[in-house]
């Protein structure tokens, strides 16, 4: 079939291009074009009604709003907690299924569910565990003593925040704690045996050999799930809405309530395209600052 | 001899994994002992752990109380199977070339499909609305599969190029001396060898779009005939009250079916992993 093609084609660049460029057109239909498409709406009033070009008004209301400059705070601190939590106990999750004991393969089945499940059928569970007058974690303080009556955990700003990110870290961990263990398992059984050998600790051998080997992994799994947290949106969509007072209203929760609950597409596309640019920003911030303590600090 | 633990560690691993799975499991757990109980015993304060009144009602009424539940559970998992199926047509080729060719601009190129990761669906929700009433495509499977699919082909592209690196470049190359064309090669050659990859990189892609259908289906489809489970099991939330005992019964059954898929295929999910999609 080869030997039937034109000549151009046999040509090895032309032919990696003609392998990519399904893909390629495909991202471009449905990812690079609404793009551009969101790039332009920033600039204009559009709404279910028309549009019209309005230069960088949409951009100047979001700068002068302090409502808005707490809403990237609260964002960025979102996105700083969780992945943190996410990422210690993914290591302490991956590290806990590695150990050779009996039942390993039992417990590792049991960690993924949350992974696998719809996001929003694990937000109902939480949904149900949070609720004040029938859940269950109000019902467990109560029994304890430690709270008098029911406590509604979505009713308050700062349970209702904490709340979603316990939710979120469920949701998140488990994928975590899998590609951490399969990158444990690729370490090479040399390197500890010579270390043992050598009598160096358990803590010891995890601290110079483990967490070393495993840092590239650590490291692009922490940005994926960064740039993952910063746009979840399902999660606090479904436990509070962005409330109790927007105190867990995210970016992403706010573009979507501006722009598809309320209409104004316009202003909507300007929060999505400061989403893109932040994003942008932290994502090339990360990877220089790591590329930096990698030299001051030797290779990894 | 290394990996002996003592009693005490022991003890020591199996409550933290004790631990672990019980912040794992609780929401499952409580779905499923909610499920169990009559509605007006959920609606009492103070919370009681335990109830004389179990019985499995809930799992018949809940097709009453909401007919369509069948379809939303066949729906979840059949959009799924459609994104995936799309999405690998997608990433199979694009993987291999970006493991086997050199060309120019392919790290870069590499990094823009990567980059599409920063833009989950939300942030393009009102062009690609545009885009999917101009296709005319909306209130349709398509509405769901489409976009579904291509947020997830940057991610598998990266998984299944890093696996097919990992296979020795000689196999292709006597391919090519015994005359093999490059269509072929990669067809007869490099796909059989790639099989666990490919299973890795199509598991977790099933994963991902069965596990974010929700934001799509309630935003580019408004018929109920297409609705999957995470959109349609809202229909136990009523005007007056929610059927919590049928919402949780039904989320459980619903699940069950990728659950048993998944049992299945999970010794080949982590270790293909293993077998080297995500060492570097």
């Amino acid at each position: 079939m080869g030997k039937s093609l034109p000549k151009a084609l046999s040509s090895k660049s032309t032919f990696a291009w003609l392998l990519i460029a399904p893909a390629a057109a495909y991202l471009c239909l449905i990812v690079v074009w609404p793009l551009l498409e969101t790039i332009r709406l920033s600039f204009t009033d559009a709404n279910i009604g028309g549009e019209s070009y309005v230069g960088t008004a949409n951009y100047e209301k979001l700068a002068n709003s302090k409502k808005f400059a707490a809403t990237i705070g609260r964002t960025f601190y979102w996105m700083f907690i969780s992945v943190s939590l996410k990422m210690v106990l993914g290591l302490l999750g991956a590290s806990l299924l590695n150990a050779k004991i009996p039942g390993r393969a039992a417990f590792r089945v049991l960690v993924m569910p949350p992974w696998i499940i719809p996001i929003a059928i694990g937000c109902l569970g939480w949904l149900w565990l949070y609720n004040g007058q029938f859940g269950l974690i109000s019902g467990a303080l109560q029994y304890v003593g430690i709270t008098d009556g029911p406590f509604e955990f979505l009713a308050y700003k700062q349970s209702a925040f904490y709340s979603a990110i316990v939710t979120d870290v469920w949701v998140g961990t488990p994928m975590v704690a899998i590609f951490f263990l399969a990158a444990l398992q690729g370490v090479s059984t040399d390197l500890y045996e010579a270390a043992y050998v050598d009598g160096a600790s358990r803590w010891y051998r995890f601290r110079r050999i483990t967490l070393p080997q495993i840092f590239p992994v650590i490291v692009s799994m922490a940005l994926l799930s960064a740039i993952w947290t910063f746009n979840s949106f399902e999660i606090v969509w479904i436990l509070t809405e962005g409330g109790p007072r927007s105190a867990t209203t995210t970016l992403i929760i706010d573009t979507y309530k501006t722009a598809i609950a309320s209409f104004k597409f316009g202003p909507g596309a300007a929060r999505a395209v400061v989403i893109v640019v932040l994003l942008s920003i932290f994502a090339i911030v990360y990877m220089v600052v790591l590329k930096k303590l990698e030299k001051r600090f030797g290779s990894k | 001899m290394m990996d002996r633990y003592s009693l005490l560690e022991k003890i020591g691993l199996y409550i933290a994994i004790g631990i672990f799975l019980i912040f794992i499991l609780l929401p499952f757990f409580e779905m499923f002992m909610t499920s169990l109980r009559p509605l007006d015993h959920l609606r009492s304060a103070p919370y009681k752990f335990w109830s004389d009144e179990f019985s499995f009602d809930a799992y018949s009424s809940m097709w009453v109380t909401v007919p369509k539940l069948g379809r939303y559970i066949f729906n979840g998992v059949f959009i799924a199977g459609a994104v995936t199926v799309l999405a690998m047509i997608f990433i199979i080729p694009a993987a291999y070339a970006f493991a086997r060719f050199e060309f120019r601009g392919k790290a870069l190129t590499l990094s823009l499909f990567l980059a599409v990761n920063m833009f989950a669906g939300a942030v393009l929700l009102i062009p690609l609305y545009r885009v999917l009433r101009t296709l005319g495509l909306l209130n349709t499977y398509f509405a769901m599969i489409i976009p579904g699919a291509a947020f997830l082909v940057p991610m598998g592209i990266w998984l299944l190029k890093s696996y097919l690196e990992k296979i020795p470049k000689e196999l292709e190359e006597a391919a090519y001396v015994d005359g093999a064309s490059k269509m072929y090669t990669l067809r007869r050659v490099m796909l059989p060898l790639a099989g666990p990859g490919l299973v890795v990189v199509g598991v977790s892609v099933f994963i991902g779009a069965y596990a974010q259908q929700y934001l799509f289906a309630i935003t580019f489809n408004q018929n109920s005939d297409y609705m999957p489970l995470p959109a349609g099991v809202f229909e136990f939330i009523g005007y007056q009250d929610v059927v919590w005992n049928e919402m949780m019964a039904a989320s459980l059954v619903g699940v069950l079916p990728v659950m048993l898929i998944f049992l299945f295929m999970q010794r080949f999910l982590i270790a293909g992993l293993t077998a080297g999609a995500i060492k570097e």
